[in-house]
């Protein structure tokens, strides 16, 4: 089983989601985080002081998937997320021990 | 003479405009710290109303309005109001009882200490500050509004002229403001951390409630309904209007944007400049004085940055030098045909008015500097006026209140 977590701009998650469920995705975990990467910031001015504000909101989608479902999940993200601007984000792929159904005890690919 | 109700009407209405000024200060102030200090910065506003009522039905209208002794001070007679009743005052309020004058400048002096809160914010120690509102209201405020409102009070007899209060109120807290900015010194970070606006929302809907309230605090120096207090509201307006505009106009030009803090604080210098010439002056006079307001109080507070020193929210710059510039500008724009009991300024053909106003702000420049400098002294010496370290990170809310302003 494989652990997905991808940086994406905020208002690309809706699209994200929507075509991760038309796969068979079943759920998923999503933060509000901040971030910078090559995208550089923007300056803010409040009367007589200046701020360099370098880090930029981002949206941190987290998931479980199998080994079956990897390659499609990641060409979905990839294919909805793009923009082809600096700052459309990162996938990072792991793999993870073990998943455990909180509710029914079930564990494996059938917690998923 | 005889109550009428017009007027009196007009100057309760206008007691509830002023007194709803402050809270619009601590909404003001408030949403432009960091969001740990909300409650504590909404606090010095807020607790103003209730130290400040207190002491002035106790004797702070005694010594502000009572009979004057020599010139300086009002005596005691009128401690705990007593003789101050429900029939007109003649001296001061002709037509409306004496207790609806009292209130209407209760709120002036409430105001005026909450205002100077903005150079020390983010750092004063609570307790301390209740103290020095009390110190500075009988030490400060009190003499001053006496030497320039007070039946026989120096300044007014010199024929200085300040309608609503640039002198009183915002000469005061701004010069207050700097001598305190000075003496409890920086915020720590200040120039390396970041410390913006938490809330400017919350900033603005302050300067909305200013904005309202001050037809009250200039209409309402008419003590009577009618043709005064309209002026005194159409010009307070204009110049605001004109204020905001200017500001934002000179920022954007200056800095690449027109900022929503900008045009609020514009507003607010053209509301303080006006605020002497309110009852003086006309509708074009107004519009170049709050023209000028935006423009020079925008300049004045990115001094701040030169000179070195941490005035947190900008009273020096809007208050002290807007003050400053309402009371010169009387000089300049005063006609008796607005105000018989007025004057002519310069621009209306009499050069010695602008000398009285000047002579008068380096008073209020002079004494409010140095006295407000003592009693900060005296209270760091006995009481201490920072928080600790730990405190001022942890915030004010939490050290000196035990509340937080956000639960999300």
């Amino acid at each position: 089983m494989k652990k997905i977590e991808a940086i994406i701009k905020p208002f690309k998650l809706d699209d994200v989601k929507n075509a991760l469920t038309r796969i068979g995705i079943q759920g998923m975990t999503v933060t509000e985080v901040k971030g910078f990467g090559r995208q550089k910031g923007h300056t803010e001015v409040y009367r007589s002081d200046e701020y360099k504000i370098n880090f930029l909101p981002k949206v941190k989608i987290e998931l479980i998937t199998t080994e079956e479902m990897i390659t499609q999940v990641v060409e979905t993200i990839e294919r909805e997320a793009k923009t082809g601007q600096i700052g459309d984000g990162k996938i990072f792929i792991s793999t993870v021990d073990e998943v455990i159904r909180i509710r029914t005890g079930e564990r494996g690919k059938d917690a998923i | 003479m005889k109550v009428d109700t017009g007027d009196t009407a007009w100057i309760l209405i206008s007691s509830a405009l002023v007194m709803l000024m402050t809270p619009g200060l601590a909404l003001f102030y408030g949403g432009m710290v960091r969001s740990k200090n909300v409650l504590g910065t909404i606090m010095q506003s807020f607790i103003a109303l209730g130290v400040i009522t207190i002491q002035w039905v106790l004797y702070g209208y005694s010594l502000a309005f009572g009979p004057t002794m020599g010139g300086i001070i009002g005596s005691l007679d009128w401690m705990g109001l007593r003789g101050v009743g429900l029939d007109p005052y003649p001296d001061y309020s002709a037509t409306v009882p004496h207790q609806a004058f009292m209130i209407f400048q209760m709120m002036f002096a409430v105001i005026t200490p909450a205002l100077i809160t903005g150079a020390f914010a983010e750092r004063f120690k609570f307790k301390t500050y209740l103290v020095f509102l009390i110190l500075w209201s009988t030490f400060v405020y009190d003499p001053l509004a006496h030497w320039v409102w007070g039946n026989g009070g120096w300044i007014r007899n010199l024929g200085a002229l300040d309608f609503a209060g640039g002198l009183v109120v915002h000469v005061s807290s701004g010069v207050a403001a700097l001598a305190a900015a000075l003496t409890v010194g920086k915020r720590k970070g200040y120039g390396d951390e970041p410390m913006p606006p938490h809330n400017l929302t919350m900033t603005l809907l302050g300067a909305a409630l200013l904005w309202f309230g001050w037809f009250g605090f200039n209409g309402g120096s008419a003590v009577a309904s009618g043709g005064l207090a309209t002026n005194a509201f159409v010009v307070t307006h204009i110049s605001t209007a004109s204020a905001a505009l200017s500001w934002m106009m000179v920022e954007w030009a200056y800095r690449g944007n027109p900022t929503v803090l900008g045009a609020a604080s514009g507003a607010v210098a053209g509301l303080v400049a006006i605020t002497p010439a309110s009852g003086f002056v006309g509708p074009v006079s107004a519009i170049l004085i709050g023209l000028v307001a935006g423009v020079a109080c925008y300049f004045a507070i990115n001094l701040k940055n030169r000179l070195r020193y941490d005035d947190s929210l900008d009273v020096v710059g809007v208050h002290g030098v807007g003050g400053t510039w309402g009371a010169l500008a009387t000089g300049l724009f005063a006609s008796k045909m607005i105000n018989p009991m007025g004057n002519d300024g310069l621009f209306f053909g009499n050069p010695s008015l602008i000398g009285i106003q000047a002579l008068s702000v380096v008073s209020a420049w002079i004494y409010s500097f140095g006295v407000t400098l003592i009693l900060l002294k005296v209270l760091d010496w006995t009481m201490g006026l920072r928080v600790s370290e730990e405190h001022e990170i942890s915030g004010l809310d939490i050290s000196q209140h035990g509340e937080s302003g956000y639960s999300f």
